[in-house]
């Protein structure tokens, strides 16, 4: 690039930034969210260029995966902060328009924890080069319009196969991740004990099958492809680290899951140069991420939200909702950001809930009241959120809806703080 | 009574997407009400096919897995020797496409399928065919308006003489050019229809159940009957809801 270009490009980022900053203010001032994707939109416009030149002195671990990627990217935030000032898209905001504003109103020299969708994780590795890349899982997820859940695998594999100085954090226990992963220069392979396998029956290297024992051990029967070795292990409690040193994790947040986001937060962090002991300590100051956990008190009800968006995550919120005979309310909603297509409801083990009444709520709470009757689940029909919460008859009860369907939960039930841009 | 009727789910974990498992459950369901029996047979890859039940159910997947799922089924032979003996089946997207003549690879290259219906799958040109589809059933089989929704590429001709599910009303279907959607052939039905299909449609879980079980008691179905028209109606409305950022 001649210097003239060099002064050219530099100007127009810096008009990008400004433009898209003052739309962002604007969005703001004007009540319609925190305005970083509008105000991001505006900055790509102006300079497509500018998320690269926007993280230029920002070392950068990305959190990517189908479920887990807004609780790990806070749980990986707080896992840095003793190591200086850390920018993150806390909101949620994981598109390219997210990225470039939230990097662009960091202060210089911040370290990145940054949640990046799935789909465009391949475009933000080559733009900003991150040091590591947390790949938490790939499943089903959203399939009327994200299709082949193989074909981000590929991608993911190329993209970091072309940045070797990106390392990976990698859930070994997830063979299409651990495909995704392979060819990286370098990785940290994190054992979470990940217990849904639905999504890799084929190999992602060969089309064989993928085999498991009974230890969690996976291979394909056709290939060499299979379970590598781990440098992190979550066992119960404990991160296991190299030379058998272990941790001893205190979350806040509940479940399997979220130890399983807590590992592979570590993983990044340690990347990015974090003191173990210090990221894990840190880790316990998470309480809620984004209204997920959260406690409202509604009218003297008191309501804990919990929020799941396909099938892998409800397999996990179902063992998180407190037990039966207490009902709970299940919202359901199938807009864009949710996937059209709810016929994944088949996919949730719904006969989990068997013995208690489950109130079906959101847009699509028909198709789940339907989807419960062949479950042999008592339930009913409410399509108001306040009036499903009072139909249940209980005083402090779980509620669990998918994406949209929790925004709309919050927002009737008085949560704050509810926006998405 | 009845004995109790097998259910064979063949490769959940190859064709089970979206969500096409739960026809099991609706067929099973369906017979418990009425005091018959069942049992859901989960077939994984590598397991032997039973050659002897009644209900055999292929649902939809991706490309790799369902290349995987015709090399099995065409080694073992059973789900042919199970069609000459009376079994129905129903195949849903990929799986339909494999009981056809041939269908394209995840290679682009083009697989020979089982040949039990007379029909081919050719990769179709633009995007994926994705959406909510009404369809009006063929006459003859009874059925009233079938809903669900469809999320495919590839295209399906019908042989002459072939007999489709139904005529298309809303969406694309086999989208070969002639309206059609799906194909039923003796008690094989291939169909686009994902939803599942057979929680949507009770009637075509009772048509599939009548052929090998008899006739039928009814069901009070009015729950499922208002999720149908709530699905009818937002399918012929027709209207592309677009998100507006300014009304979160």
């Amino acid at each position: 690039m001649g210097e003239d270009a060099a002064m050219t490009a530099s100007l127009r980022t810096r008009t990008a930034i400004r433009l898209g900053q003052a739309v962002s203010e604007l969005s703001r001032r004007a009540g319609r969210g925190q305005g970083s994707s509008v105000g991001g939109k505006v900055m790509l416009a102006v300079d497509p260029q500018a998320l690269a030149a926007v993280a230029t002195g920002h070392r950068v671990a990305m959190v990517s995966g189908t479920n887990g990627k807004t609780t790990t990217t806070r749980l990986l935030a707080a896992a840095l902060s003793a190591e200086g000032p850390v920018t993150s898209n806390s909101a949620g905001a994981n598109l390219l328009s997210g990225l470039v504003s939230t990097l662009a109103g960091a202060p210089p020299g911040a370290l990145g924890a940054l949640e990046v969708d799935e789909g465009l994780l391949p475009a933000a590795v080559t733009a900003i080069r991150p040091v590591a890349v947390v790949l938490l899982n790939l499943s089903r997820d959203q399939l009327d319009r994200i299709g082949e859940v193989r074909l981000h695998a590929e991608s993911w594999r190329r993209a970091l196969a072309a940045s070797p100085a990106t390392v990976a954090v990698a859930n070994a226990d997830d063979p299409l991740v651990a495909y995704a992963a392979h060819d990286s220069a370098g990785v940290t392979w994190v054992g979470t004990g990940q217990q849904w396998r639905s999504d890799a029956a084929a190999c992602p290297a060969c089309g064989g099958r993928i085999k498991w024992a009974v230890d969690g051990q996976w291979a394909c029967d056709s290939c060499d492809f299979s379970k590598p070795s781990t440098t992190i292990d979550l066992d119960g409690n404990d991160l296991v680290l190299p030379g058998g040193a272990r941790l001893t994790l205190d979350l806040q947040l509940p479940g399997w899951c979220n130890r399983a986001n807590a590992a592979m937060a570590l993983g990044g962090a340690i990347a990015l140069g974090a003191n173990a002991a210090g990221a894990v300590a840190a880790m316990s100051g998470v309480g809620t991420v984004a209204g997920r956990y959260q406690v409202l008190d509604r009218d003297g009800v008191q309501v804990r939200l919990l929020l799941a968006k396909n099938p892998a995550g409800w397999a996990e919120t179902l063992d998180l909702i407190r037990p039966a005979p207490l009902p709970v309310v299940i919202g359901i909603n199938a807009r864009v950001a949710d996937g059209r297509d709810p016929s994944w409801l088949w996919d949730v083990p719904f006969e989990r809930l068997r013995g208690r009444l489950v109130i079906a709520t959101g847009d699509r709470g028909r198709d789940l009241a339907v989807r419960l009757r062949y479950a042999d689940v008592e339930h009913g029909f409410v399509p108001d959120y306040l009036e499903a919460v009072r139909a249940t008859g209980e005083s402090d009860i779980d509620l669990a809806a998918n994406y949209t369907s929790f925004q709309d939960a919050r927002r009737a039930l008085g949560g704050s703080g509810v926006s998405r841009d | 009574m009845t004995d109790a009727l097998s259910i064979v789910l063949l490769y959940p974990e190859l064709l089970g997407t979206y969500g096409d498992g739960g026809n099991a459950a609706v067929l099973a369901q369906r017979l418990h009400r009425r005091g018959i029996g069942a049992e859901v047979i989960e077939v994984a890859a590598g397991d032997p096919v039973p050659r002897s039940c009644e209900l055999y159910l292929m649902g939809g997947g991706e490309d790799g897995p369902q290349a995987l799922a015709v090399r099995e089924l065409r080694a073992s032979g059973a789900l042919h020797a199970a069609v000459e003996a009376g079994a129905a089946v129903l195949a849903i997207c990929a799986g339909y496409q494999v009981l056809g003549r041939e269908f394209i690879g995840p290679d682009g290259n083009i697989n020979a399928g089982l040949g039990l219906l007379d029909c081919s799958t050719a990769r179709g040109p633009g995007a994926r065919r994705v959406g909510e589809m009404v369809v009006e059933s063929a006459p003859g089989l009874g059925l009233p308006t079938l809903t669900g929704y469809e999320n495919h590429a590839g295209v399906t001709s019908l042989g002459p003489g072939a007999q489709p599910l139904g005529r298309v009303l809303v969406g694309r279907g086999n989208d070969a050019g002639d309206g059609s959607e799906g194909i039923v052939t003796g008690h094989v039905v291939g169909t686009y229809l994902h939803g599942p299909v057979l929680a949507r449609n009770p009637a075509l879980a009772d048509l599939l159940l009548s052929w090998v079980a008899g006739a039928l008691e009814p069901i009070d179905d009015a729950e499922i009957e208002e999720l149908r028209a709530e699905r009818i109606k937002a399918a012929k409305s027709g209207r592309r809801r677009w998100p507006s950022p300014w009304r979160r």
